[in-house]
């Protein structure tokens, strides 16, 4: 296909690489265009006038601007389902060979669209909140209603397949961050080149240059682009300035820390072979210099949106950077002197223009002498009030207006033409800023927004101050460098980078937003505000009507500024309307906020390195392999990879833990229990601290004894245990949850510094220096017998709660007899790195006794066939001792009223009521209630039912036979015996009788033999 | 994300090294016993919600783990000052 709109090479002075033509497909179609061209520009030179149909009423719509600001033109890109990405805007895509994209939304296709005819049905009654008025009812429908609008709505679909991409984060600190490489950013830049000051440098646009890349008006006697290139050239030059293209800051936070998200290879291919695709650029700067420039502001008038109507500045820019000309005869719509220059563009690259409409009665300023000169008709006092076409322009209505823009005034005349391009004047950038949390300041001058007070270290430049000169965007660009020069602390001033700018005078703008039309705006052809949620002025109207008066609402309730542009075109125009119909000023009215991003970014930037197997570190004891090679399932505790159980082949789940629990109960069985946190405890107030955080003694516990203890928080109720052991007299090894170690840690730490600082005591975490084993059952003590010389393991010399410190296997070793499954059982303790040697010495020695592995899950059955709790599981931050029965860990005739004690004694922990832990045992032995079940005493009682508590560990107990099962059950420890009933989901009925949590060996026997 | 220097280690680190406690200058009560429940429970729960200067308690959790205060503009989260325990704040609301 031939690019009909393609200006020749003699004829431009423009970025594109006429050497260089390029291929790429959209829809159906194959088009060409060069290097240089973004897709808008390549499919406006093959005179693509459609591009899409709109969200609501699915009119055909073409591209509007050429930069980030575009409502329509958002494609679908990706060769392959892989590689698929929504929500491109095609101003932004540069063009690469072989590039695939097509439309978003349209049905079957943008260019014939089914439900264009439902909406120009339809259309009339879609008036804002009519999702919410005509969906509503029956609810039960809305699943319904929403696949169809989602189908005929949306702006593309993610990808089904994994991303091939890799993506990346970098972290920077920089003594200055300029946003925006336009005039003001450049001569910043320059006048930074060759200091001391780490800078960077970014910019969205593939090339730096910003509104130089299609201006004709001459620095130094020379056009723009050779100023850029110049500049650029330093800046590259300089060692100590970082440039940034294809890069958007589009997140301004808390301290100067902003996010740019770099597009690395975007425009190089379909997918980035061998390297990062994107880049997270997290920048902490000390100054920040926002030369972000301004977004042209389209006008509202009826049809606005009919393909062929564009911004001015974007016509302008696609002429001169792009060689593209979008049509043949143009009418150009402008409130202002500055959009003349696109006329002057237009006549300049050989093509018709009908007419100049201008809102005001009488403009005299340099550019309209100019456009004067060149014999362009101007039309003034006028606005275009319609557009006439469907599928592309082909006339406009132009009307006299009154002197305020509100009425019209004389005979509408009609004009051919086939593109309209309109300008109300400019909006700065200020999204950056919003993002800090300054609220903008209404100009009247500027008739625009302006950043507002901030306490960032932040400098602005530029069309971001409503500064639109070029010569005065130098000058600030310039001021701001020596700002933050000063502010670093620089004594030296630079050189600006230009001596003479072009200096052109422009008159004042009209202050009009919206076009009036013949007919009331309620009834004028639509007249649309924002182009991608077709909100109209007839429709903003309407929100106010109906009586939302906050800004905030109004945009809520017609979706002004939603979508994917956030309303970067038609917010400004959107703010005017609403304080129109309510007879306030703009600044009354007030404006929405900014959030970040500033542009859609891809997940991928996001997550950067962070997905798959970095998404989160894993823990790995010091045995991890053997388990592996053991045929062990793996559960994640916290970070941890614990060995759950180790089926046997043909083994279910159940029957491997029978066979883990009998092995454990007669004969032994071993436990990875490594990640159990362990705490050295050092000083010489070491059990004086002990004594405050724990319910219980411990000035009593001599060196060689251990000690369970509960540890509370000042609420009284327990959020940790664990054994702790007398190392030496001012040494204790605490050992904790393998969940709640670094939480205990910090709890230490906060009461010793914050509170006892005056108490001498110090805390390390030990837990990775450790490998644990845990040997339990009859036959552990044969087993150990055999790997220790020099532990005397005698019954009555190392007792129950005792710990030895010796050799295991050779190596050094701290065994503790505790137990946390009821039987006789050693923990084993050596350094880390011997702990696969030491397990496999005990694997060996303890074929004979059919030494069984056994991983969480049995430990949770053989530890609740003794009722002990689990922290965390049968515990849940609202239980006290007294509710877990365990009132033997509590000592309250200590001294110091330690964490929890006060806690514990609250009105509310002292109700007969509370819900205490108890053991239950079903009628039905073969039961298990499932975790989690809900007691009742009547299971016949209608619902709601009266709760009494729930099951928090429930298991099958092959030692025993029957299920066993923990929970909560109202004043539980005076019902034993009691019978209360479980109702499940399926509405069968789980009966059981409260009974002591301690199934197995009630006296403690067994640990003590 | 702050930028917070930690009054220990004399340095500005980022965010993600520290742990937001809670509100700071909030003494444990010398006798807990000796406290009614309503005395208890304003200790134990009542905190201030401010709009402007707050000080907070931080904990540099990845860093040297030491406790120290920020005093801390909630509005503007501008940070005026970071002192370590036991130090008086130099901004008072």
């Amino acid at each position: 296909m031939t690019q009909k709109n393609r200006l020749s090479s003699s004829k431009n002075r423009g970025r594109i690489n006429y050497k260089k033509p390029l291929t790429f497909t959209y829809g159906k179609k194959t088009y060409s265009g060069y290097e240089g061209d973004t897709v808008a520009s390549a499919l406006l030179a093959n005179g693509v006038d459609i591009v899409g149909r709109s969200f609501k009423y699915s009119r055909p719509r073409g591209i509007v601007a050429a930069g980030a600001e575009e409502p329509n033109a958002i494609l679908q890109m990706g060769a392959t389902e892989a590689t698929q990405v929504p929500n491109v805007r095609a101003t932004q895509q540069e063009l690469f060979d072989g590039l695939v994209c097509r439309a978003t939304n349209g049905w079957p296709s943008e260019d014939f669209d089914l439900m264009s005819y439902v909406g120009k049905v339809g259309g009339n009654i879609m008036s804002p909140g009519f999702y919410y008025k005509t969906f509503m009812y029956p609810q039960s429908m809305w699943k319904n209603y929403e696949k169809v609008i989602r189908k005929a709505a949306g702006f593309g679909r993610a990808p089904q397949e994994p991303d091939p991409d890799v993506y990346d984060h970098i972290h920077r600190h920089c003594d200055v961050l300029i946003v925006g490489a336009g005039p003001s950013g450049l001569a910043a830049a320059a006048a930074l080149a060759g200091t001391d000051l780490r800078v960077v440098i970014a910019d969205e646009q593939s090339e730096f240059g910003g509104s130089l890349l299609h201006s004709s008006e001459l620095i130094d006697e020379q056009y723009p682009q050779m100023w850029v290139e110049r500049i650029c050239t330093q800046l590259r030059e300089a060692g100590n300035i970082v440039c940034l293209p294809r890069s958007t800051v589009n997140g301004y936070h808390d301290h100067n820390f902003l996010t740019i998200h770099e597009r690395c290879s975007d425009h190089l291919a379909d997918q980035a072979s061998h390297q990062v695709r994107q880049r997270m650029h997290r920048v902490r700067a000390q100054w920040v210099i926002l030369a972000t420039g301004a977004h042209e502001r389209p006008l509202v008038f009826s049809n606005n949106d009919v393909p062929g109507s564009l911004i001015a500045s974007a016509v302008s820019t696609y002429i001169n950077r792009y060689a593209v000309i979008p049509g043949q005869s143009l009418v150009l719509l402008t409130t202002n002197d500055y959009a003349y220059q696109t006329a002057i563009d237009w006549f300049n690259a050989g093509r018709e223009v009908v007419a100049i409409v201008d809102t005001r009665t009488n403009p005299q300023g340099v550019r309209v002498q100019r456009v004067r000169e060149l014999g362009i008709n101007i039309i003034t006092g006028s606005g275009v009030i319609n557009i006439l076409g469907r599928q592309r322009v082909n006339a406009v209505e132009v009307a006299k207006l009154d002197e305020v823009g509100e009425k019209i005034i004389g005979q509408v005349q009609t004009l051919n033409c086939d593109t309209v391009a309109s300008s109300g004047g400019w909006s700065p950038v200020i999204h950056l800023s919003c993002h800090t949390g300054s609220r903008p300041i209404w100009d009247e001058n500027i008739l625009g927004f302006l950043p507002g007070e901030t306490i960032q270290q932040q400098l602005t430049a530029g069309g971001v101050n409503g500064c639109y000169g070029l010569k005065d965007c130098l000058q600030q660009g310039y001021d701001a460098a020596c700002d933050a020069l000063e502010k670093l602390g620089c004594k030296d001033t630079p050189k600006p980078s230009f001596n003479k700018v072009e200096d052109i005078a422009e008159e004042p703008a009209m202050a009009l937003f919206h076009i009036p039309h013949s007919e009331p705006t309620s009834r004028a052809p639509k007249q649309f505000v924002d182009l991608q949620n077709d909100v109209t002025a007839a429709g903003v109207e309407m929100a106010t009507r109906e009586g939302f008066e906050s800004i905030e609402h109004v945009k809520r309730y017609t979706a002004l500024g939603f979508g994917t542009d956030q309303g970067k075109l038609g917010n400004i125009n959107g703010m005017a309307i609403t304080a129109k119909s309510l007879n306030k000023s703009i600044p009354e009215t007030g404006t929405t906020i900014f959030r970040p991003n500033y542009t859609p970014i891809t997940f991928g930037a996001i997550a950067g390195r962070h997905c798959g197997e970095l998404f989160d570190p894993k823990r790995y004891t010091a045995m991890h392999q053997w388990h592996i090679e053991n045929g062990a399932k793996f559960e994640a505790v916290g970070q941890w990879m614990r060995p759950w159980y180790y089926p046997k082949l043909g083994e279910s789940m159940q029957q491997a833990l029978n066979r883990e629990c009998v092995a454990a109960r007669t004969s032994v069985g071993i436990l990875d229990a490594s990640t159990l946190g362990k705490i050295d405890i050092q000083g010489s107030d070491a059990r004086e601290f002990l004594g405050r955080v724990y319910t219980n003694a411990w000035e009593k516990l001599a060196v060689g004894k251990c000690r369970y203890g509960l540890m509370c928080g000042e609420d009284g109720m327990v959020f940790d245990d664990g054994v702790t052991s007398c190392l030496g007299e001012n040494h204790f090894l605490m050992t904790t949850t393998t969940g709640g170690a670094a939480r205990v840690l910090e709890w230490l730490e906060l009461y010793h510094q914050t509170e006892w600082s005056d108490l001498d005591v110090y805390f390390t975490s030990v837990t990775d220096h450790w490998a644990t084993m845990t040997i339990s059952g009859p036959n552990s003590r044969k087993l150990l017998a055999e790997l220790t010389e020099d532990i005397n393991l005698e019954k009555d010399n190392f007792k129950f709660m005792d710990w030895r410190s010796g050799t295991v296997a050779g190596i050094p070793a701290r065994v503790y007899r505790i137990s946390f499954t009821g039987e006789l059982s050693y923990e084993i303790n050596v350094q880390a790195n011997y702990g696969l040697f030491v397990w496999e010495q005990l694997m060996e020695a303890g074929e004979k006794y059919n030494i069984t592995p056994y991983g969480t899950e049995a430990m949770h059955i053989l530890r609740a066939e003794k009722g002990f709790i689990i922290t965390g599981q049968d515990t849940d931050g609202s239980v006290h001792p007294y509710d877990l029965n365990m009132a033997w860990a509590v000592n309250m005739k200590k001294t110091f009223s330690f964490i929890g004690k006060r806690g514990m004694a609250r009105e509310d922990c002292i109700r007969p009521d509370r819900k205490q832990l108890v053991g239950l045992k079903t009628k039905d032995l073969e039961c298990v209630i499932p975790e989690g079940s809900q007691a009742v005493n009547d299971p016949n009682q209608a619902i709601p039912m009266d709760m009494l508590g729930h099951i928090t560990s429930s298991y099958w107990s092959e030692n025993l036979g029957h299920s066993i099962a923990m929970g909560y059950i109202k004043g539980g420890i005076n019902r034993i015996g009691e019978t209360v009933y479980y109702p499940q989901t399926d509405g069968c009925v789980i009966e059981a009788e409260i009974c002591s949590p301690v199934f197995l060996d009630e006296a403690g026997e067994r640990q003590h033999v | 994300m702050f930028s917070i220097y930690c009054p220990h280690c004399c340095e500005y680190r980022e965010e993600e090294e520290f742990h937001a406690i809670g509100e700071a200058h909030i003494a444990r009560p010398v006798d807990p016993d000796a406290l009614t429940d309503a005395e208890w429970a304003s200790y134990l729960y009542i905190r201030k919600n401010p709009r402007g200067l707050h000080h907070e308690q931080w904990v540099h959790a990845i860093g040297c783990r030491k406790f120290f205060n920020i005093t801390r503009d909630t509005v503007s989260y501008e940070i005026k000052e970071t002192y370590k325990i036991g130090e008086a704040p130099a901004f008072v609301a």
